[in-house]
């Protein structure tokens, strides 16, 4: 089945799918509608939605609904992400799997409510406290919002942990055509088995779901089997589009909205003659490290890169950092409302192609 | 001879960190009685809080879960909401509830959740040494009131209780206390009532206790419990609010 569907509607409509249990959130533009088509269609699919009072109480209900064995999620922006990063700190060190969206928009502090990428530090180094990750996925589409939602309750299921989608106030209002599963959770969602979920004792000895460790040492083991953890994801779910790699001398790298809009650009480009091309990180955290290092995916023979964001430069830290020094790095950026325009991106490039 | 008195199952045999004289292990001991009495063992899911009583859930035998400090009542509210079979409880002290979580208290109190929330009132913060707290009293010296509590700063002894009961999704609040065997048998009938309105659906019951804390009183047990009923008693009076 196809419908025209805006991003917001389409993450809502892929969590149902993909078995969403359990929904609560807090109004806050430019999500709005997410939690609108919650209120409406979690219940008519017998499922839960509270409207609760505030981000941080929302990000503890999800807490809560994941200990109990529930697919558990939450939707926000920018400020009220912020408010839940306790709430993301605790999940992660109670071993918590939950789905957690956030369309982003301009900062900081109350900001406006136009899309920006700058809460991508937030969301890849932490912003809550401690040593943990959240697993980052970052649609660039309508069709990609819906199924990332697939992808995010099977990763946080698998490995216990956050997942956050990171999407921005243009995928958010967006509309498109999407193409939905027709069939239901049971066949396209694995089946991840919790007997560590608080369901009352029948029958075996109390699960207890807690992150905090006071005798000597056991903090330290617990850390270093999250560490563990990280290890594995990172050499097995790093994800990443990757366009013209084979011949590309300038490299572009984008992710979300801003890379429908250098893959405009690349259009022109390649029209010019200038060999570009680019590679959109699907995963943010973990970074696709693997394709920057010549580890895995196309070998990039000499070629300088570019950085395209809607921030003031967050992501080209980890394309610095995966890069090693091998190939020098530019970068161009928008933010606080601003969002980069093809031109911009086309007139750089040149500048950086003539050099 | 037959056996007329026992250990709670619900309890674990140990013994416990609990300062000498602290209310917090005789609640404990209360609410596993209740949860053996009504044979909720198997059902019941605590929500711990952040306090002197962070592992009380090593104590009880049933399943349990922390709660970021004051989120108790959000995260009770999402567990019964998912398993509304299953039996949920808040226990939670006077920051926790009264301060730092006062919105998801108020809150879930309005939305009338069918949980059961037990509230320890011992106007200080224990675990971290001895603060001022929502419930303290005016005069009382604290680690953040020296000079004792003030009003024009520091404002009056909260009663959340008070305050809940005139939300009408609210069922059931009573105030009772630790400080003689006659109010501690109380304090266990009203706990009972309150785990009893959430198996009878009948909704949101809070039971507010009043427990001593020695150690940042500044008194002995036993001047302890003369506090509490000479003295507390008169700013929070026993008995059923709503």
């Amino acid at each position: 089945m196809k419908i025209l569907i805006s991003g917001n509607e389409a993450i809502a409509q892929g969590a149902i799918d993909a078995g969403c249990d359990f929904y609560s959130g807090y109004p806050i533009t430019p999500q709005n509608e997410l939690t609108a088509y919650m209120s409406e269609k979690m219940p008519e699919n017998k499922r839960i939605f509270i409207q609760a009072e505030s981000e941080l109480a929302a990000i503890n209900m999800v807490y809560g609904a994941s200990g109990a064995g529930a697919r558990a999620m939450t939707s926000s922006s920018s400020p009220g992400i912020s408010l839940k990063q306790e709430g993301i700190s605790y999940i992660a060190g109670a071993e918590l799997p939950a789905v957690i969206v956030n369309i982003m928009r301009a900062g900081p502090g109350l900001g406006n409510i136009w899309p920006a990428q700058s809460d991508y530090f937030q969301a890849t180094k932490g912003g809550g406290h401690g040593d943990y990750h959240c697993l980052v996925l970052a649609p660039a589409s309508v069709q990609e919002s819906y199924e990332f939602m697939f992808k995010a309750f099977d990763l946080a299921d698998i490995y216990r942990m956050p997942v956050m989608i990171l999407g921005d106030g243009i995928l958010g209002q967006m509309m498109e055509p999407l193409v939905v599963h027709s069939a239901q959770c049971t066949v396209h969602c694995a089946q991840v088995k919790k007997p560590w979920a608080l369901t009352g004792c029948k029958g075996r000895k109390p699960n207890i779901v807690k992150s905090f460790y006071m005798i000597e040492g056991d903090l330290e083991k617990f850390n270093l089997k999250l560490q563990e953890k990280y290890k594995v994801i990172l050499e097995k779910e790093q994800k990443y589009e990757g366009l013209f790699l084979d011949d590309a001398e300038i490299v572009l790298v984008a992710y979300g909205t801003t890379s429908r809009i250098v893959k405009s650009a690349l259009k022109s480009l390649r029209k010019k003659g200038i060999k570009a091309g680019l590679i959109r990180p699907i995963t943010l955290w973990p970074f696709p490290v693997d394709v920057f290092a010549g580890i895995k995916g196309p070998k990039i023979q000499k070629a300088k890169f570019l950085v395209v964001e809607m921030s003031y430069g967050q992501m080209i830290e980890d394309v610095r950092l995966a890069l090693n020094g091998k190939f020098p790095v530019e970068f161009l950026g928008r933010s606080g409302g601003g969002v980069p325009q093809e031109e911009e991106i086309i007139n750089k490039v040149m500048g950086m192609h003539k050099k | 001879m037959k056996k007329i008195f026992s250990k709670p199952e619900s309890l674990h045999d140990s013994s416990t960190h609990y300062c000498p004289g602290c209310g917090h292990s005789m609640a404990h001991r209360l609410i596993a009685k209740i949860i053996d009495e009504l044979g909720i063992r198997e059902k019941v899911i605590g929500v711990a809080p952040v306090g002197c009583a962070v592992i009380a859930y090593d104590y009880w035998d049933f399943d349990c879960s922390e709660a970021a400090h004051g989120r108790a009542c959000a995260v009770a509210t999402a567990i019964k909401r998912v398993r509304p079979e299953n039996i949920v409880f808040t226990y939670q002290g006077d920051g926790d509830l009264a301060a730092i979580g006062t919105n998801e208290t108020i809150h879930a109190a309005n939305r009338g959740e069918n949980i059961t929330v037990i509230f320890i009132n011992n106007a200080i913060y224990g675990m971290t040494g001895g603060q001022l707290a929502p419930t303290s009293l005016l005069g009382q010296r604290t680690a953040t009131t020296k000079l004792g509590r003030k009003k024009e700063t520091e404002g009056y002894p909260l009663k959340i209780s008070e305050m809940l009961s005139l939300l009408p999704a609210v069922k059931s609040i009573q105030r009772v206390s630790l400080h003689s065997p006659q109010e501690v048998m109380q304090a266990e009938k009203a706990i009972k009532d309150a785990f009893l309105n959430q198996i009878n659906k009948v909704g949101f019951s809070l039971v507010e206790i009043l427990s001593p804390c020695p150690t940042y009183w500044g008194l002995s047990p036993r001047e302890s419990l003369d506090w509490i009923k000479n003295v507390m008693v008169k700013e929070f009076p026993l008995g059923k609010i709503k």
